[in-house]
């Protein structure tokens, strides 16, 4: 499938909907359609509880849609099992979370070298993906470094190294900067501004304007619907 | 358009391999080293007290083995007894004792055993080569019946042993012990030397090898009983020898006098073994049904505590499992690194609980003062053990685990 442009879209969402069962009925994502092209840096922003962490657990295949379809890389994700759901994740997408999930008793280097454990990435060059994306976010000279003697901003640029190593076809991130005061947070940004510059396609989850004012694509989210702005 | 994954299955080098899987398994571990250290002795402490168990009872029944003498459980002897005030023996024994008591339960085999006094100096393979010289050592002369050889469970050099047909006839024929041949200058018996006691020759039929019981029998010239009946002068037989089953001797001491003579029964000097010991039995016993038992227990004790301190660790490392997940890991493969964790924990307390168990044979033996055996074996049985113990105990951690629902984890913090 193309997308309107021509070129296959990485993402592309038709009238996903998402429900959780309860004693109340929770619409989470009401027909959702979207199309993130390769080279894209998407916001979604949207009031808390709007549905922005569940369309990207959608996006990032760790939770199904009740209905719809997700095509991931031009892959129709629907009938896929577990397994190959787990290898396409381990392919293509590379996540950035708020809490930065390192391993505290790794160093900078290890913990990066982990993002490919399960990729299918020729283990010869993982030693020179990790030296390579540690340089990209700046953070060579903190590789022998344990997480916890680092700052916010310099855990989540390890984060994001880890994302990126393998080279995965879109970096997901929610609410990357959460934890991260306004200075930090710039600095993780302006990362995200230059990867995308170097083609990476992006795709930021935050309750933030002024995160989303980075991103060229706007998207809001509010109780469950997506609109473009 | 494809209904499937894109991505064929990734080659070895690029995929997540049994051995990353352990490299991630032994990190985990070496993560919390006190819980490491926790588990591994729960486990220890199990397969070191079935490891000391066993090891102990092959080290006691080994033991029993070296004590046991097989030839004082079977081998007895009756003889004429001599009148304690004396020295008279007024009942001897007759002539078939052998025959009399080999119809005995539990007798195997019955034959008489001689000494007859001859002089020495006479005693002479044929042919002579200086009259002058005596022999060396001198031969004694025995003579016996032909089961004798059986009784003492002997085996010929070369040669045979009497038959009946040589008893019953009392043919001059010889069998040389291995001493008395070598003192006689005789090797073979092929081309039938002869021997002379006094001036009669007998010729040689065998050579006897070894015997178990009777050792006078090596550096004698034997004769059947009824030849030195008839041409050396014996005038009954000295001592019948038997060889019983284990634990017959009782028995046959009870029937063995009347069957010699049934007027006068008690007249003889029965000397045979006493009741079959028991004692190895019941120390294999004793030793597994309690320590086994303990082992058991402190072994389902370590599997236990595997499971509950795993279980503990699989909440704590919910995050980690949320991540693994994120990156590509299947169910599957956080399930087996938990239990592959386990099993390592298994295999660390099996080893150590073997090395522990066995430091405990050898410390016992040497108490003891027994030869301390360990079969190996019983060490990769151990190692093998603990990996299974760990591994069963990883179980129901590991489904947990799986279970874990990555976007809800990788929500929660750090
Ligand atoms: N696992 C779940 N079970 C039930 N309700 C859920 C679950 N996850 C999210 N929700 C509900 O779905 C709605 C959207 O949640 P979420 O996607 O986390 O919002 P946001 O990330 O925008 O704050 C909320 O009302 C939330 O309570
Ligand atoms: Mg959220």
């Amino acid at each position: 499938m193309t997308g309107v442009d021509g070129i296959e879209p990485v993402i592309a969402l038709e009238g996903v909907s998402r429900t959780f069962a309860g004693a109340v009925k929770v619409f989470a994502l009401r027909d959702v359609s979207m199309r993130v092209a390769p080279g894209d840096y998407v916001s979604i922003t949207g009031p808390s509880g709007s549905g922005k962490s569940t369309l990207l657990n959608v996006l990032g295949l760790l939770d199904r849609p009740t209905i719809g379809i997700y095509r991931l890389a031009g892959v129709d994700t629907g009938p896929l099992g577990d397994t190959a759901r787990a290898r396409l994740r381990a392919a293509e997408l590379g996540f950035v979370f708020q809490g930065f999930h390192l391993m505290a008793k790794r160093t900078v280097f290890e913990n990066v070298l982990l993002g490919m454990a399960y990729a299918p990435v020729p283990k010869a060059e993982r030693q020179e993906r990790v030296a390579a994306v540690l340089e990209q976010v700046s953070m060579t000279h903190r590789a022998a470094f344990f997480p916890a003697t680092l700052s916010g901003g310099e855990r989540q640029r390890v984060a994001v190294a880890r994302a990126l190593a393998k080279g995965p076809a879109v970096l997901l991130a929610d609410e990357p900067t959460g934890n991260l005061d306004a200075q930090t947070s710039g600095e993780v940004l302006d990362l995200f501004g230059e990867l995308n510059a170097a083609g990476q396609t992006v795709l930021v989850v935050t309750h933030d304007p002024l995160i989303a004012g980075r991103a060229a694509r706007r998207m809001a989210m509010t109780d469950g619907r997506l609109e473009e702005r | 358009m494809t209904a499937g994954p894109k991505r064929a299955r990734p080659s070895r080098r690029e995929r997540f391999t049994g051995g990353d899987l352990l490299g991630e398994a032994v990190r985990g571990l070496a993560g919390r080293p006190g819980r490491l250290v926790l588990t591994a002795l729960a486990v220890m402490l199990g397969i070191g007290s079935l490891v000391v168990t066993i090891g102990f009872a092959q080290t006691g029944s080994r033991q029993v083995e070296a004590t046991f003498d097989s030839v004082a459980a079977t081998q007895g002897m009756i003889s004429e007894r001599a009148d304690p005030l004396t020295g008279d023996k007024p009942l001897p024994l007759p002539w078939d004792a052998a025959e009399r008591v080999a119809r005995l339960n539990g007798v195997v085999a019955a034959g008489t055993l001689s000494e007859i006094e001859v002089d020495t100096k006479r005693i002479s393979a044929a042919p002579v080569f200086d009259p002058e010289a005596p022999p060396v050592a001198a031969p004694a002369v025995m003579a016996v019946t032909p089961d004798t050889l059986a009784t003492v469970e002997g085996v010929m050099a070369e040669g045979v042993f009497f038959s009946g047909f040589h008893e019953a006839t009392a043919q001059r024929v010889a069998v040389l012990g291995r001493d008395a041949a070598a003192t006689l200058g005789v090797v073979r018996v092929s081309d039938q030397p002869s021997v002379f006691i006094g001036d009669v020759s007998y010729t040689v039929i065998g050579i006897i090898g070894s015997v178990k019981a009777g050792h006078g029998l090596l550096g004698a010239v034997v004769v059947p009983q009824s030849t030195a009946r008839r041409l050396l002068g014996l005038a009954a037989p000295d001592e019948l020898r038997l060889r019983l089953e284990v634990g017959a001797g009782p028995m046959v001491a009870a029937q063995a006098g009347p069957a010699l003579n049934p007027n006068s029964p008690n007249d003889y000097d029965i000397a045979l073994p006493g009741p079959a010991s028991d004692f190895r039995k019941s120390l294999t016993r004793d030793v597994n049904s309690l320590f086994v038992v303990l082992g058991l227990v402190a072994l389902a004790i370590g599997a236990l505590s595997i499971a509950v301190v795993t279980s503990l660790s699989v909440m704590e490392r919910r995050g980690e499992i949320g991540l693994r997940r994120a990156l590509g890991a299947t169910q599957r493969s956080v399930a087996a690194q938990f239990v592959a964790e386990t099993s390592i924990v298994g295999l660390l307390g099996g080893l150590i609980g073997a090395a522990a168990g066995v430091l405990g044979v050898v410390g016992i033996s040497a108490a003891r003062e027994w030869t301390p055996v360990v079969d190996l074996r019983l060490v990769a049985a151990a190692a093998l053990v603990g990996v299974v113990t760990g591994a069963v105990a990883g179980l129901a951690p590991a489904v947990r685990a799986a279970r874990v629902e990555p976007a809800t984890a990788l929500q929660e913090g750090t």
